[in-house]
């Protein structure tokens, strides 16, 4: 009888990447589930065009480089990157926008660098940028909550809207970042009272405070299961949380913003819990994600404030993607038995 | 009834020591509360403990066949001292230790040696390794053993003497020989003893049992080690928390001594020495040092009971407990089994079923290796066998891509950075690994166990650590090679330089010698060179005709064809085969075997030849192969594969014995003269020399200086009789 | 005319500049050369030193002069593919496969002499460049295994064929197990380090 011969270990924790991924698409449900009740279905034919895309993509791109399609479809690695994407982007834009996006995502930052686990971008985020330099009109109309414009499209002018040439205006509004953006007279706590996006919301805009706290919710049972640790998450919020505060200004007309909107408002939570802490492109030791996190805060809160772009988590995540690794080598940890830890770079103490 | 005597005075002695310990400043030390500390990673592997934890330590039916490897340990592989068919008793020594780091073996059982020879040893590699096989009699008879009473008494490095000559090595995981580690190096100050009841791995509960059962043993043991250890200032004995019977009965046992049971939470691998050292101390082994470096030896349980039953008993380590554990089997439990044990028998003692199987596991699942052949035996490291079935132990899944989770560098007790060494072993790029530090890697596999993408990140490290290690020598062998080939052109070179200085000399010398006399032919000295040559040609002749018959030369003549053959076919078709990119090295493969081909059929041809031509004169062939040389080079010329090359050395030795030839005969003997002067002067020194110190040899060199002296003299007349012919 | 000094001062004070910055160069290259390590030093404590002479050199050291003056660096079949991509890196040039001209790629070998047979005739002693054999003349002759460099060199000249290349065999103690293959094997028994009889059932 001849046996089995592997080196050790033989027993195995059970985890797989497919069951992480499966994971980090849904703790996105609640989000989404917001995102639905606040602006309409638009999200949803967003996500399904994009996962569409981008499975497909990943399918040819495996075929041309003669691997096994279904092993590497089940990985979800392109399923999370498209839900990414495809929650990032404006309900109802045009069909070919979430399609554009995915194939950005999937073909240019994904697998021209060697597929999952050798891109230096995150994919999601490298799609939407692409769409935002190429399309800023579409890409910039955000529908507002039903609320405020009596009800979001209907299941007939959804489809005009994305795949006839229905034109979405009627239905968008200014997104609350815009809002405090480009109010230059009056005080905050007025703005607050004027605009029903604030006054008909709680904290930081109808629909955009729950989506947010959506993410949040998300974001903890990511933590809660151990898939992703509290660091690069905490040091972004903390670094944009103490940068409003510096920055409120008492809320007077100038006021970049009160700590709660640039926490609850945009794309911050999803940021924060859903692209900040993507480990292929991020950075590996924890001191690494500490630095990495406070850096993604900072550019957020930077362009936000005085960019040309209403948000900014994606333009954050990108650059600090080119950081990571130079990060990465002066965050190395100390090795046990060694007394100081060292630069990867330095090779004459060996 | 002596073994009760042995307690009662070793808990005499103990009483006496902690009397004074508590009198010294040290007992301070003691009471100071422990701290336990925490080390870096570590997972939570399921424990799966309680299988084999159900019933005692059981035995089972002696084997027919025990196989004793050579090498149980890390070290040199023991010498050993028995023959074939020798009767052993139990615990006879049957290989002695071969240096400092090794241990002896003894035989488990007596019988009789039926075999020393390679064997299934159980080692990852499935490699074969000397072992020396004892058909057991079945009376399992022990021969006399001598224990070493009072030890307190005894001078320390007999003890340890007795711990090595009981071939003691560690009996957690790798095996170093315990003495040596007992007796560190370089003056390091011993102040913490520790005594390893661990056992984080999954599955195995050798200790725990060991723990429960032969708690007084242990301490009884402790007592010796903190013994030769002149008494470390703390003790301490640390035992996971998941162990409960097995604190108890640990801590019942170390009542009334100064040992401390010191109790933590269970997370894998805390009894990697490193991390428990950790744990209890806080303090680090620094990089590429011993844990002696920061005073502290660590010992494992079972060596503790194993040094205890060596010293008060004598009895050396020729049995351990092991667990026996898996689905496969029926019964699961441990087991106190004499090494060399073949793991087959363990398991059908235990009712393996087969068809379940899946692989089988010596140690636990995190670090244990698999073994394929079942004849392998328990050595003195086998804390475990684990026959798991396929659902317990699944066969890990297909590698997926790394995604860089970082779950790795979260599970790292060392605090490495896995995936970076991943990348870096997957492209050996060797500098960056150790840049990383691939060697503090302890291979404990935590890293492996929470990889979502189940890469086998340890076997990466393992091949990685090999490859480093292989480079380091071939380049240490490249610089000694590169080294001695300098030194020897060196050396060839001024040889060159001396021999065309004296060539010069000599031509000088033998110009004005032929002046003096014109014609010469001295004959004796040219039959002496001949003489020479015919010497060689002869040594050669005999080689031949001993190494190869005409017929046998004949048989490899056509196997060389017949092979070249098929080389030239196999190459045809591997050409044919291959594409278009490898064609052209293949080519010029092929066309040199055409090219061998080609040879060996000439070779036959005049094999065959030769053949033929013996069949025809066999006497002539006698005399031929006593008589002149000529005749000899011819036939050698024909005869086989190497009579090229023969034919050559014949040539230059024949010129060489020419050219010795051609040399003035009276200046040859003149330096032959002068050798002989030298010896004779030298004989005349050893001789006085050997009959001022009155040495039994002093005749024989009288008979040796008288019988140069006549040489000489028969030289001399010679050269005055060749002085007087001119 | 006015075009011409339009021209000149920017040709000035270009080409005054180009004599400043060259003037400056050519000091720094006199006042602060770095004395590196001769290139031939390097390619030869790359090669694998076993003197086996296959790449048409008598010696390691004469071809690193050769490749130092622009030799091909494939023509080293002891050092194989691994030498041949640590001299491209080296040289910066693109690596190439090895020319199987100057023999192919073998296993490590070690000369063994077949001490019955050894008349001791001196001739490997001679022939061997690293004085890896040991004997005297008419006495019999042996490798010292551990400087054995398996050039080859001491078969040839042996007049009764004693001595055979046998492979190095890796000892226990030195096994090592072997690099993971890259890629995916999807089927864990397909796993060239894996094998299980009952891959119908898997």
């Amino acid at each position: 009888m001849s046996l089995m011969r592997i080196t050790s270990p033989h027993a195995h924790s059970g985890q797989s990447t497919a069951k992480v991924m499966l994971q980090v698409a849904a703790a996105t449900v609640p989000g989404v589930l917001a995102l639905v009740v606040f602006f309409g279905p638009g999200v949803l034919v967003n996500i399904a065009l994009c996962v569409a895309t981008a499975l497909a993509c990943e399918a040819a791109v495996m075929k041309l480089r003669d691997r096994p399609v279904g092993f590497y479809l089940k990985d979800y690695s392109a399923l999370v990157t498209a839900l990414l994407l495809g929650i990032a982007l404006p309900p109802y834009c045009p069909w070919w926008i979430p399609v554009i996006g995915s194939v950005s995502a999937i073909l240019l930052a994904k697998q021209l660098y060697g597929g999952m686990g050798y891109n230096p971008f995150n994919p999601a985020m490298v799609g939407y940028v692409v769409l935002l330099i190429s399309f800023p009109v579409e890409m910039t109309r955000w529908v507002a909550p039903a609320e405020l414009i009596q009800g979001t499209p209907a299941l007939g002018e959804t489809f005009a809207l994305i795949f006839g040439n229905m034109n979405v205006d009627g239905f968008t509004r200014a997104t609350p970042l815009e809002i405090v953006r480009h109010n230059q007279s009056t005080i905050l706590a007025q703005l607050y009272e004027m605009e029903p996006m604030f006054n008909k919301g709680s904290i930081a805009g109808l629909g955009w405070e729950m989506a947010n706290f959506g993410f949040l919710l998300g974001g903890l049972f990511l933590l809660f299961r151990r898939l992703i640790t509290w660091h690069a998450p905490v040091a972004m919020l903390v670094t944009l949380t103490a940068l409003s505060v510096v920055f409120y200004d008492g809320g007077s007309s100038l006021s970049e913003g009160s700590p709660l909107l640039h926490l609850f408002s945009g794309a911050t939570m999803l940021g924060a819990f859903f692209i900040v802490t993507d480990p292929v492109s991020g950075c590996t030791s924890n001191k690494g994600r500490l630095i990495f996190g406070a850096g993604v805060g900072l550019l957020v809160f930077v362009i936000r404030a005085w960019g040309a772009y209403p948000d900014a988590v994606a333009f954050a995540v990108l650059l600090m993607n080119f950081a990571a690794p130079f990060i990465d080598n002066y965050t190395l940890p100390r090795t046990y038995g060694h007394k100081a830890a060292r630069k990867a770079t330095d090779l004459e103490e060996q | 009834m002596s073994q009760v005597n042995e307690r009662q005075s070793a808990s005499e002695r103990r009483a006496a020591r902690e009397a004074h310990l508590i009198a010294s400043e040290k007992a301070r030390d003691l009471s100071r509360e422990l701290k336990i500390n925490d080390f870096h990673g570590g997972v939570h592997p399921p424990e799966n403990k309680h299988q084999s934890t159900g019933e005692p330590i059981g035995s089972i039916p002696l084997a027919e066949d025990l196989i004793v490897p050579l090498n149980q340990h890390i070290g040199g592989t023991a010498i050993p001292l028995v023959k074939l068919g020798d009767m052993v008793l139990k615990g006879q020594k049957i290989a002695e230790a071969d240096g400092l780091v090794s241990c002896p073996v003894h035989a488990p059982s007596s019988g009789k040696v039926v075999a020393i020879e390679p064997m299934a040893v159980p080692h990852p590699s499935g490699m074969v390794a000397d072992c020396i096989q004892i058909r057991t009699d079945g009376r399992d008879e022990w021969c006399a053993l001598t224990p070493l009473a009072d030890y307190a008494n005894r001078d320390i490095d007999d003890v340890l003497e007795k711990i090595r000559d009981c071939g003691i090595a560690g009996m957690g995981g790798a095996g170093f020989p315990t003495a040596v580690k007992l007796n560190p190096r370089g003056g390091a100050e011993i102040d913490t003893l520790i005594i390893n009841g661990t056992e984080c791995e999954p599955y195995i509960t050798a200790d725990d049992m060991l723990m429960r059962e032969h708690a007084s043993e242990i301490i009884g043991g402790v007592e010796i080690l903190a013994h030769l250890l002149d008494q470390p200032e703390r003790v301490l004995i640390g035992i996971e928390d998941n162990k409960p019977e097995a604190i108890e009965a640990m801590k019942k046992a170390a009542e009334g001594t100064r040992f401390h049971v010191v109790t933590f939470p269970t997370k894998y691998p805390s009894g990697g020495e490193k991390q428990l050292i950790e744990i209890l101390t806080g303090r680090e082994v620094p990089n590429e040092g011993l844990p002696a470096n920061v005073g502290i030896v660590c010992q494992n349980v079972g060596t503790a009971r194993a040094v205890f039953r060596a010293v008060t008993l004598g009895e050396p380590l020729i049995s351990r407990i092991t667990t026996v554990v898996g689905e496969s089997l029926q019964r699961q439990r441990n087991i106190d089994v004499p090494l060399g044990t073949p793991i087959r028998h363990v398991l059908e003692q235990h009712g393996l079923d087969r068809k379940t199987l899946q692989r089988i596991i010596i140690g636990g699942p995190m670090m244990g290796y698999t073994i394929e052949d079942l004849s392998a035996p328990v050595v003195k490291t086998t804390n475990c066998i684990l026959a798991p079935s396929k659902q317990e132990l699944p066969a890990p899944p297909p590698a997926q891509a790394c995604i860089r989770c970082g779950l790795c560098a979260e599970a790292c007790p060392a605090s490495l950075l896995p995936q970076q060494l991943y990348w870096y072993a997957r492209a050996e790029d060797r500098e960056k690994l150790q840049a990383y530090n691939l060697f503090d890697c302890i291979e404990c596999g935590a890293c492996s166990y929470v990889c979502p993408s189940s890469i086998p990140l340890v076997q990466y490290y393992r091949a990685a650590k090999g490859d480093i290690r292989e480079a380091r020598q071939e380049k240490e062998k490249a610089d000694r090679a590169r080294e001695r080939f300098e030194y020897r052109k060196l050396r060839l070179e001024k040889a060159e330089q001396e021999k065309e200085a004296k060539r010069l000399a000599r031509k000088k010398a033998a110009e004005e010698a032929r002046k003096k006399r014109e014609q010469e032919a001295n004959s004796p000295e040219a039959q002496a060179a001949k003489q020479e040559s015919d010497v060689v040609a002869a040594a050669l002749a005999r080689v031949k005709a001993k190494q190869a018959t005409p017929e046998q030369q004949l048989a490899r003549a056509q196997r060389t064809l017949t092979s070249a053959e098929h080389r030239v076919e196999r190459m045809q078709k591997k050409l044919a085969d291959a594409e278009e990119a490898q064609k052209p090295p293949l080519e010029a493969q092929l066309k040199t075997a055409e090219l061998k081909l080609q040879e060996a059929r000439d070779r036959l041809a005049e094999a065959e030849k030769q053949a033929a031509a013996a069949d025809k004169t066999p006497e002539q062939k006698t005399v031929e192969s006593s008589a002149e040389p000529s005749i000899t080079e011819d036939k050698l010329t024909v005869a086989g594969a190497s009579s090229s090359a023969a034919g050559a050395a014949i040539e230059r030795a024949k010129a060489a014995a020419a050219a010795r030839a051609s040399m003035n005969p009276e200046e040859k003997l003149a330096q032959e003269i002068d050798a002989l002067k030298k010896r004779v002067e030298k004989a005349e020194a050893r001789l006085t020399k050997a009959r001022n110190e009155d040495d039994p040899n002093t005749g024989a060199f009288e008979t040796a200086l008288e019988k140069m002296q006549g040489k000489l003299q028969e030289k001399l007349a010679q050269q005055s009789q060749s002085g007087s012919q001119d | 005319m006015e075009w011409l000094s339009e021209v000149s001062t920017p040709l000035l004070i270009l080409g005054g500049m180009a004599l400043v910055f060259g003037a400056l160069l050519g000091f720094a290259a006199v006042r602060f050369r770095v004395e590196g390590d001769p290139i031939v030093e390097q390619i030869d404590a790359l090669l694998p030193q076993t003197q086996c002479g296959q790449c048409g050199h008598p010696g390691c050291r004469p071809y690193a002069e050769a490749i130092a003056n622009g030799e091909a660096i494939n023509r080293c079949p002891p050092g194989g593919q691994a030498t041949i991509n640590e001299l491209a890196n080296l040289l910066d040039v693109e690596p190439t496969p090895l020319d199987a001209e100057h023999g192919i790629e073998d296993v490590k070998k070690v000369a063994f002499i077949r001490e019955a047979e050894c008349i001791g005739c001196t001739k490997c002693i001679q022939a061997c460049p690293v004085d890896a054999i040991v004997g005297a003349a008419k006495q019999m002759h042996t490798v010292i295994v551990d400087e054995c460099t398996g050039c080859d060199l001491c078969v040839e000249p042996c007049p009764v064929d004693c001595i055979d290349m046998v492979p190095l065999e890796t000892s226990l103690q030195e096994w090592r197990p072997n690099k993971p293959s890259d890629g995916v094997q999807l089927i864990a028994s397909d796993r060239p380090e894996l094998h299980t009889d009952d891959r119908s059932a898997a």
